[in-house]
């Protein structure tokens, strides 16, 4: 009885002098409003940037291949890139695009997951602590200088391993295997990533059936990080597809459908770079072929990184 | 693991070992492990060595000796004298009598011979009246290991020529302009651009970026379709290779821009050489700005996602508004982590160079960056230019170049790494 009449009174006492005490309503401010919306700009000011991206390449791409002299066949099935003879046939660029990517990822790939196979299962929280801040330096490398460690060490070890007829001055091997050392240590990290997030009542679970390490991470981790660690590839994949310096450096100029990695030919993004390094007139037919090659770029790694994240939902889903 | 994992026909059909069989088993799969431990290391020693062996090659091509030959005799010009002994005055009287009025003009401008240093004008004159002329460079390790060959093949072809150590990086090489040659070549221009070049992306890039941040993680609502689009597109730009942005920004910066990019609405020249375009600094720093744009947000935002929200409702029990939250409780504890990912992605642009290559950095200009609306070059594009010629001094050139584009994101990253620890230790304990 007491508490409830206690009560009344204090509401009442509330009630009345509000108004004049306090007044607690929401009130708009102005100033707040401003501050949102001006934060809201600068968020949507990424997707302007997407739809420039977007609009610049497929407008000149349009331009290209609405041009008489190109066809949108012979660009995907032609096996001759004469920008001087107009003839567009992207093979070339495409093939030696995959053999550069082909190299890097074989070298990333291993070296990358066996690198945070052992970060991950093996190594203690000192050595951990030391080895990933040297990845993270090697991954700080600008693209150039790896261009530059291509041209100057990778490509005289290759000819003096294996002739020089045999391995020419430019070739796509070399600025493979520079690319691989530059994608390692995303590969790595990724990974590693990939591996730590597996619980660790899987791996007890396994050294309790009396598995010994190495069965517990090929057998267990491995598997259970699998979604993961196929996205870290991919994103991999993509970085190498979209990869520049290197293959301008290293990898040689003119394109060149060969299968030979010691041979030199031009990737997507060399051709790019070379031809638009040099005196290019606007609204030139060679100028419009680069933003449709530029358009095939950027749908390939467009591709790989929605599939990668993709991979990555998934894992996510089944562990958190 | 699902249950079918665990093959059910090794369970029936197997035979369980026993007594010294057991012992076998366990030793030969302990081996087996300790065979793979050493493979799993040995690519981290192999990720350890590409480093090591990066660092030592360009150390190899960015020191060593060189033999150069002037094609005039230093006697004839100085009367029997030796250079190093004549006074400024006498320098620049031998300048002034055995070169072309065209070059002096070239040298008054950069600096005039009468204000220059007794050591500069000596170089000067190796130059451009003895028109000393690189016959021979080595790197490091040959230099070190087979001198007396070397000495013997240079005294053989070239008598004349001298023989000595040379660092190709030095303090001239830092202060001086482009050269044609090989042997004046110097880094300042492309320094000072890239210094431009990324102080201006980092004014454009890091308060949208941080401010795109705050909006995606204080305020918008994500589970609406714009903002769920804005967040998508945001991670699938992080993706997106660098020399995309290249061809964005010469379309959009440097073509449908180029009133604004060339500074020509501002009355501005380019350059000061009258060639109104607009590959400028400005339209460089924009392309970079979009570029890192992406990065900044995805670390700004792990850093303000990283805050406890105990924090943000505490300041909101006492009465502060969101964006006093934001200003006084989110953004100093997200500090930190921000800052670092900002100064990683500042250090990631100085090192770009694909997409500056598109945008139309001049691979070879004298005069400095005056402003937003130069011409310009950078660092990377001038390692790129010197790689890809064929001479082996520009090789050299190139690796000294590379030094310094090392040492300063080496700068930037540590930088980085020292303000996260301080801002950590002024931190309150939470």
């Amino acid at each position: 009885m007491t508490d409830q009449a206690r009560a009344r009174a204090e509401a009442a006492a509330l009630s009345r002098p509000a108004e004049e005490v306090l007044d607690l309503r929401k009130r708009t401010r102005v100033g707040e409003s401003v501050i949102q919306g001006v934060l809201f700009l600068c968020g949507i000011l990424s997707m302007f940037t997407t739809i420039g991206i977007v609009w610049v390449l497929i407008q000149q791409a349009w331009l290209f291949f609405g041009n008489p002299e190109v066809s949108i066949i012979e660009f995907l099935t032609g096996t001759q890139w004469t920008p001087e003879i107009g003839s567009f046939g992207a093979w070339p660029l495409i093939t030696a695009t995959l053999m550069t990517s082909l190299i890097g990822m074989l070298v990333a790939i291993p070296l990358g997951l066996a690198a945070a196979v052992y970060l991950s299962e093996y190594a203690s929280e000192r050595a951990r602590s030391i080895i990933k801040p040297i990845l993270e330096i090697l991954a700080g490398v600008p693209t150039v200088v790896y261009g530059y460690f291509a041209l100057s060490f990778i490509t005289p070890l290759l000819r003096n391993i294996f002739g020089n007829n045999v391995v020419n001055i430019y070739n796509m091997a070399a600025a493979g295997i520079a690319m691989g050392i530059l994608i390692l240590p995303l590969i790595a990290s990724l990974s590693e990533d990939a591996l730590s997030a597996v619980p660790n009542s899987l791996r007890n679970a396994s050294f309790g059936l009396g598995a010994t390490k190495l069965e517990t991470a090929t057998r267990i981790v491995i598997p259970a990080a699998a979604s993961g660690l196929a996205a870290a590839f991919i994103i991999g994949i993509s970085r190498a597809v979209g990869e520049t310096m290197i293959v301008a450096l290293a990898s040689g100029a003119g394109p060149n459908l060969t299968a030979n990695p010691f041979d030199s030919a031009e990737t997507i993004t060399g051709h790019i770079a070379r031809i638009s390094g040099g005196d290019l007139s606007y609204g030139s037919i060679q100028y419009s072929s680069i933003f449709a090659l530029g358009l095939l770029l950027f749908t390939i790694t467009l591709i790989l990184n929605i599939l990668s994240r993709r991979l990555v939902a998934r894992f996510r889903e089944v562990y958190e | 693991m699902s249950a079918d994992a665990t093959n059910p026909q090794e369970l029936t059909v197997g035979h369980l070992p026993e007594g010294a069989e057991v012992q076998q088993n366990i030793g030969q799969r302990r081996r087996t492990g300790r065979i793979w431990q050493g493979i799993f290391l040995a690519s981290i020693v192999f990720s350890l060595l590409a480093l090591l062996t990066l660092i030592l090659d360009v150390a190899n091509d960015a020191f060593g000796l060189v033999a150069t030959e002037s094609s005039v005799d230093v006697a004839e010009v100085t009367g029997g004298r030796e250079l190093s002994a004549l006074s400024q005055a006498e320098l620049v009287t031998i300048i002034e009598a055995n070169t072309s009025g065209r070059v002096q003009a070239r040298l008054n401008r950069e600096q005039p011979l009468a204000e220059r240093s007794q050591e500069d004008l000596v170089g000067v004159i190796e130059i451009e009246v003895l028109k000393s002329s690189l016959v021979g460079v080595w790197p490091l390790w040959e230099s070190l290991t087979q001198r007396p060959a070397i000495e013997a093949a240079v005294a053989e072809k070239n008598p004349r020529a001298q023989i000595v150590w040379r660092s190709w990086i030095n303090p001239d090489f830092l202060t001086s302009p482009m050269s044609s040659v090989a042997l004046n070549a110097g880094l300042r221009t492309a320094i000072l651009g890239t210094l431009w070049v990324t102080i201006l992306t980092a004014l454009f890039a890091i308060p949208i970026g941080v401010f795109a941040a705050i909006y995606l993680e204080e305020y918008a609502d994500q589970r609406t379709w714009y903002n769920k689009a804005i967040q998508t597109n945001i991670n699938n730009l992080a993706g997106v290779p660098s020399i995309i942005y290249g061809m964005l920004g010469l379309a959009i910066f440097v073509r449908v821009f180029e009133p604004f990019t060339s500074g020509a609405i501002f009355g501005a020249g380019s350059g000061g050489d009258g060639t109104l375009n607009g590959r400028t600094v400005i339209a460089a720093a924009f392309t970079m700005a979009l570029l890192i744009l992406p990065i900044i947000i995805i670390a700004s935002q792990e850093a303000i996602r990283a805050v406890p929200n105990s924090l943000r409702q505490g300041s909101y029990g006492l009465g502060a508004t969101k964006w006093q939250t934001v200003q006084n409780i989110v953004l100093p504890q997200a500090l930190p982590g921000i800052l670092t990912g900002v100064i990683l992605s500042i250090s990631r642009a100085a090192g770009e160079t694909a997409p500056l290559i598109l945008v139309g950095a001049s691979t070879f200009i004298v005069s400095d960056p005056s402003g937003p609306f130069s011409k310009f070059t950078v660092v990377p594009i001038q390692i790129y230019n010197w790689t890809s010629r064929p001479e082996q001094e520009f090789k050299d050139v190139a690796a000294a170049a590379i030094i310094v584009l090392l040492v300063l994101i080496l700068i930037f990253n540590t930088s980085a790494v020292l303000l996260r620890n301080y801002f950590r230790s002024k931190r309150v304990s939470l």
